[in-house]
């Protein structure tokens, strides 16, 4: 019987994905043996399990509750930069966390613009320190997101159903209980869900406008008693509640999630005959304005405050981001080395190891893998010196999940299209990939390395565990500059990072598309 | 020599059934009804479908089992037989080292062939830049430098109009005329197979039968041919 030929093997994405499922098992399996568990949890892990809860749901409500109008509003009109504005929606997804926190201070903090508005009118400053600034700037990440889960659901909606209602005169309080109400039951649940279960890992932002009892994530409480009590065993301990947590939320998440498409036909505005009042106008158009002033403005912020500290960085902070080119470079090359042949491996129908390795990813959190791998480097090498390799590594393996999904359709597609006349010339293995597959994968592998390296060059998380004094990445620089109070700096530091990090995406998307054959 | 002993090739939910012989140098038109299994014989001998029951044979030499490129055949798809990201002369190396490390007698020989098919000054296009007949003509270089000596071809110039069709048939005509190859290829249109075909397999109803006098059986068709050309 003849084989029915594959053009590349499987075996390189098996081994991939191996080690990956090997590295983030091993990891927690690290936490599970070193958790005591005979101590059982205090008031304060409590506390810890309650607040990371909390903010969750509520950065997921707030953020779902918020989106809906704005959704509406951007699938009913049509103006210049629409699309651009939508584009911009993504863009959070790559911004360093730290980068929008400065710009959210400098907007809502007490001595921020608001707060000087509150000022003459005579009012108290805002506090953005504790539950409510955690919860802004989550809704500040994912509202966005919100708004293309929910304005796809709205774009699905085919376009006969509109012109049916128009043509039976329904108005605006017919539409939404015939069309919208019924697609955001299907689609509200989803979104709650994804956002829920990202906010549930949230370190950053916690540390640096939570803290305290009454504002730690379970994350932060990991950071906390690793760093500063050096108590390996309690680290482990809430380790194990943040993978019970996460694991808990990606499996409702997974369940709730309908097959997203990210980015597909989001420009394209639907021809509607109802909502053409005035009140409907003018709702709709502050409601646009109103979401696009509360991305821009933070950022506006950063790159304002910024570029008056950053003609005079401290060299600290030009080695951080030297550092941070590094491991992010670093990153990236591992990410591909990883995603592609797991990518090839799906091609050629091993979909499930490779669904498994990637769902791993999303289960686990940061912290708890940088905690287990400590466990486990602790005895055989100094964690601290591997503390850049080992960030690489696990901004990596964060990035895969994601990596995939961009990766994987277009490997289904080029193997589909290209094996046969592959085959029949006897292109296989290596030199399909080099000849033809990687060649036609070009835009895809840059998307998804603008991505892997724009998500490590941000990151803060694994690195604040492992970090000594010497050695910083400019993210956790960043922090270190505001914990002393040198906000210029911390500015300057910050619109640096965001350029390196949009800079780094920027390029690698387009070197991905320059001069690709469709 | 291609022989297909009690050769069954299975296709999901269906199958095709051949148990004949096809004498070297040979043009075959593979024609019959569609969905009748034309694509299907034809994917079976160059190896992209299981044969489930009996076995292949080229000059005696069993090839059942031998993955597609191994096999001594060179196949046209109905299209896709270029990668758009490589220039002609990259797609016809292929046909010669599918690494595409060529040497220098290598590459003239991929340079004549692409002079043969009438593409000369063309080395360095890329397939969106050339019309559907010259896409054709380049595919047709790369199965001159593959060598092989049996050509499948799965209709792949039927998306061009009548007139380039009958030159691209006459071109392959004397390709293989040259070069002394085996020619099957599948075609929906009687005037394809009178205009290069010396012989006829009619595939219907699952079964591949044996080659025939192209102008006897078109002259004279069985009631299963004269029902798919309308001439009852």
């Amino acid at each position: 019987m003849a084989r029915r030929a594959e053009p590349v093997g499987a075996a390189v994405g098996i081994g991939a994905a191996a080690v990956v499922a090997a590295l983030i098992l091993g990891a927690l399996l690290a936490v599970f043996l070193r958790a005591e568990a005979g101590a059982g949890l205090g008031p304060a892990d409590w506390a810890a399990v309650r607040f990371t809860v909390l903010q969750a749901a509520l950065s997921a409500g707030v953020s779902v509750t918020l989106a809906v109008p704005v959704a509406r509003a951007l699938a009913r009109r049509r103006f210049p930069g629409r699309r651009w504005l939508i584009a911009l929606m993504g863009a959070p997804f790559i911004l360093p966390v730290i980068v929008a926190v400065l710009g959210l201070l400098t907007v809502f903090g007490r001595g921020g613009w608001v707060s000087h508005l509150l000022g003459w009118a005579g009012l108290p400053p805002l506090q953005i320190y504790g539950l409510h600034g955690v919860v802004l700037a989550h809704v500040f990440f994912n509202l966005p997101l919100a708004v293309r889960l929910i304005l796809q659901g709205w774009q699905e909606i085919p376009a006969e159903r509109f012109r049916l209602a128009a043509q039976l005169g329904a108005g605006p309080r017919e539409v939404r209980r015939l069309l919208e109400y019924p697609m955001l039951a299907r689609v509200a649940p989803g979104a709650l869900a994804v956002i829920f279960a990202i906010c549930l890992t949230s370190f950053a932002v916690a540390l640096t406008l939570g803290g305290g009892p009454k504002a730690t994530t379970v994350e932060l409480a990991i950071y906390q008693a690793f760093r500063f009590d050096f108590d390996l065993g309690r680290a482990a301990m809430l380790s194990v509640i943040q993978i019970v947590l996460t694991c808990a939320a990606a499996l409702v998440a997974v369940r709730a999630a309908r097959r997203d498409s990210p980015g597909g036909g989001l420009d394209r505005p639907i021809r509607r005959w109802d909502a053409t009042g005035r009140g409907a106008r003018v709702w709709d158009t502050g409601l646009i304005g109103l979401a696009a002033l509360f991305l821009l403005l933070p950022l506006a912020a950063v790159v304002l405050r910024g570029a008056a500290g950053v003609v005079d960085l401290p060299g600290v902070v030009w080695l951080a981001a030297l550092i941070s080119v590094l491991v992010a470079a670093i990153s990236t090359g591992l990410l591909l080395v990883l995603a592609l042949p797991m990518a090839a491996a799906v091609a050629v129908g091993r979909r499930a190891g490779m669904e498994i390795a990637g769902l791993l990813g999303l289960a686990a959190s940061p912290l708890v893998i940088g905690t287990g791998l400590f466990i486990v480097i602790n005895p055989v090498a100094d964690p601290f010196a591997l503390a850049l390799p080992v960030t690489a590594l696990v901004n990596a393996v964060m990035a895969l999940p994601f990596a995939l999904r961009i990766l994987v359709p277009r490997a289904v597609q080029v193997v589909e299209r290209y094996g046969r006349l592959g085959a029949s010339l006897d292109l296989r293995g290596w030199n399909f990939a080099r000849i033809v597959l990687l060649p036609r994968m070009r835009a895809q592998i840059g998307f998804a390395a603008g991505l892997g390296a724009a998500l490590s060059m941000g990151d803060l998380g694994v690195i604040a565990l492992f970090a000594d004094p010497e050695h910083a990445t400019l993210p956790l620089q960043i922090y270190r500059l505001m914990g002393s109070y040198r906000m210029e700096a911390a500015a300057g530091a910050a619109l640096l990072l965001l350029a390196l990090s949009m800079g780094a995406f920027w390029a690698l998307d387009r070197g991905g598309r320059w001069h690709a054959e469709a | 020599m291609l022989k297909l002993e009690g050769v069954v090739i299975r296709n999901g939910a269906f199958a095709v059934t051949a148990d004949f012989e096809v004498a070297d140098g040979a043009k075959v038109a593979v024609i019959g009804p569609s969905g009748a299994g034309k694509t299907t014989l034809i994917e079976g001998i160059a190896g992209f479908l299981a044969v489930e029951r009996g076995r292949i044979l080229w000059d005696g030499r069993d090839i059942t089992a031998e993955p597609p490129g191994r096999r001594p055949v060179a196949m046209l798809f109905q299209d896709g037989n270029l990668f758009p990201h490589l220039t002609v002369a990259q797609n016809v190396g292929l046909g010669i080292r599918p690494d595409l490390k060529l040497d220098a007698d290598q590459r003239a020989r991929v340079a004549r062939a692409i002079a043969r098919v009438g593409l000369a000054g063309l080395e360095v296009r890329k397939p969106a830049e050339l019309s559907g007949g010259q896409q054709s003509r380049a595919a047709l270089a790369r199965v001159l430098v593959q060598g092989r000596p049996l050509v499948l071809l799965d209709e792949p110039f039927a998306a061009l109009g009548p007139a380039l069709k009958a030159e691209m048939l006459d071109l392959v005509a004397g390709l293989v005329a040259e070069t002394g190859a085996t020619l099957m290829m599948v075609s929906h249109d009687p005037g394809d197979a009178r205009r290069i075909a010396d012989q006829v397999v009619l595939v219907a109803e699952g079964r591949a039968h044996p080659p025939q006098e192209t102008t006897a059986l078109l002259d004279a068709p069985p009631p299963v041919l004269q029902d798919y050309l309308g001439t009852a």
